[in-house]
């Protein structure tokens, strides 16, 4: 039987009275997309970080790659590569020196880096970039760094938070087409978006309200479920009975 | 006379190297609502520092309300409201506190001008005493609109209002909208959401500093040279792979539960050798459909279209 990437069960997180994550149970499979939905405020940040061993969790289980969240948690970081919109290479350093900075955080060998180094700029076309500093080129060129960046060190499961947030129309599906190849090369891919045609290219979907896991299936499923055209309309019709809209 | 009138705007950094805005010309009609569509760095916010006073274009004129940008930079500031893509109220003042400072900058009063903000002002009324900084993204969102509005304006910016929201949220938001314009306030929104395009009256499309296409977004998408093609199978990921080396393939992205496809020769039967081609390749569960194209395909061509040129 394969591995489940992620399970978790009644995972729980709370602040005080305030109850951020409720009780949530789901599992992903290895090398699936894995699209993490919900309003605002929903918990989808706060699950993650439980996931990725910068939070503990109040109360559940889960095991991330394997690892437990409660006291595996430097395991699961080292299992793991993280992006979100909110850019975090060196802007100062250029493409190359920023994969021999993370990469070397991660553990790779000299060697291994310089042929990561040229792999990478080569599958992104960057070879004329390489020697820049990443602040200098577009955003969509920097998510699509940053991404390859986050799975430099082949990490089980990547969790990207909101990647494409801004980011044109074309670059978006690109960095789509990167996500597909990281699937196939086996990583998991756990991704949330605002975008709801993004949600259809994940494999299964889960969507948040209020703390809890409303829904959890394949787009396909889920439009059936609530008789409705499109996802923005099944995530309209689950998000707008939430009683929270708090970050 | 027009709400916005933009003659030839250019505007560079870093001393020339860097083009945001390439001699951009539009006009807004009082009113009107108006979007300006386009993903980061494409410019948007550039052109509302210039249209709000805040920055100084290289080149070209532009009026607002029928002022001068540069030269009557004062009278601009006291008719327009501007909401910055950045959160820049004031985090440590209460949200009462913030909207009595704006109004009170502008020498009027919350309640002279409570009407114009009542409907949105109620939603976030129950948190009047808690500080800015400590509100969610949603509440945040409505008071900065709060605050833009408070002293009447007759032009509204906003730039990116939406940017992050749940999609309930901004739907919520577009609504606040149309009812402020029924209210005979101009507004330019600018979004990186497509979909929202259809929501404005005219639109902008705008990439790297160049503006792609001004038009109601009906004429936009009208104006789609081809016919669009819907296609899908069990396997997405596989479907596309192989679509992409289909000899008649002019283009092909994925587009939510679909692929979008236009070919190079629109022959007869089209759909029927596309599915020989595909069942080949063993793909099951094909589906072909014609349909219509939305803002985003537009957006795709037209940003392809000006990449082509300018690569020749």
């Amino acid at each position: 039987m394969e591995e489940k990437a992620i399970i978790c069960k009644d995972l729980t997180k709370q602040f005080g009275d305030f109850v951020a994550v409720n009780k949530i149970s789901f599992e992903v499979d290895s090398g699936e997309i894995f699209g993490f939905l919900g309003a605002n405020g929903a918990g989808k940040t706060t699950a993650m970080r439980m996931l990725c061993g910068l939070s503990f969790p109040s109360s559940g289980e889960a095991t991330v790659a394997g690892f437990n969240v409660f006291n595996q948690q430097e395991k699961i970081k080292r299992n793991i590569g993280y992006m979100s919109q909110k850019f975090s290479l060196y802007e100062n350093l250029s493409i190359l020196e920023n994969i021999e900075f993370f990469g070397g955080i991660y553990g790779l060998s000299d060697r291994q880096l310089k042929e990561k180094g040229e792999e990478l700029v080569n599958t992104l076309r960057l070879q004329k970039e390489a020697k820049k500093m990443v602040g200098e080129l577009p955003l969509g060129w920097k998510q699509k760094l940053a991404f390859s960046v986050a799975i430099i060190h082949k990490p089980k499961i990547v969790f990207l938070d909101e990647p494409t947030g801004g980011v044109d129309p074309i670059t978006r599906r690109q960095f789509w087409d990167l996500i597909y190849k990281a699937a196939d090369d086996g990583i998991t891919v756990f991704v949330t978006t605002h975008y709801m045609d993004e949600a259809e290219y994940c494999n299964r979907i889960s969507i948040m309200v209020d703390g809890r896991i409303d829904a959890l299936d394949t787009p396909t499923n889920l439009k059936k479920q609530f008789s409705a055209e499109t996802m923005n309309d099944v995530f309209y019709e689950l998000a707008r009975g939430a009683k929270r809209s708090d970050n | 006379m027009s709400a916005i009138k933009i003659e030839h705007i250019t505007k560079t950094y870093d001393k020339g190297n860097v083009t945001a805005l390439n001699d951009i010309s539009l006009e807004v009609a009082k009113g009107e609502l108006f979007g300006l569509i386009g993903p980061d760095g494409a410019g948007k916010s550039s052109l509302f520092r210039i249209l709000t006073t805040l920055l100084i274009a290289d080149k070209g004129t532009a009026t607002v309300d029928g002022f001068d940008v540069v030269k009557d930079y004062k009278q601009i500031r006291g008719c327009v409201g501007y909401m910055p893509g950045k959160f820049s109220l004031y985090q440590d003042l209460t949200v009462e506190e913030n909207l009595t400072f704006f109004a009170s900058l502008f020498g009027t009063s919350i309640s002279e001008n409570y009407d114009l903000i009542k409907d949105i002002y109620v939603q976030i009324e129950p948190f009047k005493t808690r500080r800015a900084g400590k509100l969610s993204g949603g509440m945040k969102q409505k008071l900065a609109l709060c605050c833009a509005l408070i002293h009447k304006p007759t032009v509204l910016f906003l730039d990116e209002p939406t940017t992050g929201v749940d999609a309930v949220s901004r739907k919520e938001f577009w609504e606040m909208l149309k009812r402020l314009k029924e209210q005979q306030i101009t507004i330019m929104v600018s979004t990186p959401y497509m979909d929202e395009a259809n929501l404005c009256e005219r639109i902008a499309l705008i990439q790297n500093g160049e503006l792609l296409s001004v038009d109601t977004p009906e004429k936009i998408v009208a104006s789609y040279p081809q016919q669009l093609y819907a296609v899908k199978a069990d396997n997405m990921h596989k479907i596309l792979n192989d679509v992409r080396f289909y000899e008649n393939l002019q283009s092909v992205y994925a587009f939510g539960e679909y692929l979008h496809t236009t070919f190079k020769n629109d022959e007869a039967q089209i759909e029927s050798k596309l599915t020989a081609y595909l069942q080949q390749k063993n793909n099951s569960g094909i589906e072909i459909k014609k349909i219509e194209p939305t803002i985003e395909d537009s957006f795709i061509r037209l940003m392809t279209e000006a990449s082509l040129i300018k690569q020749h």
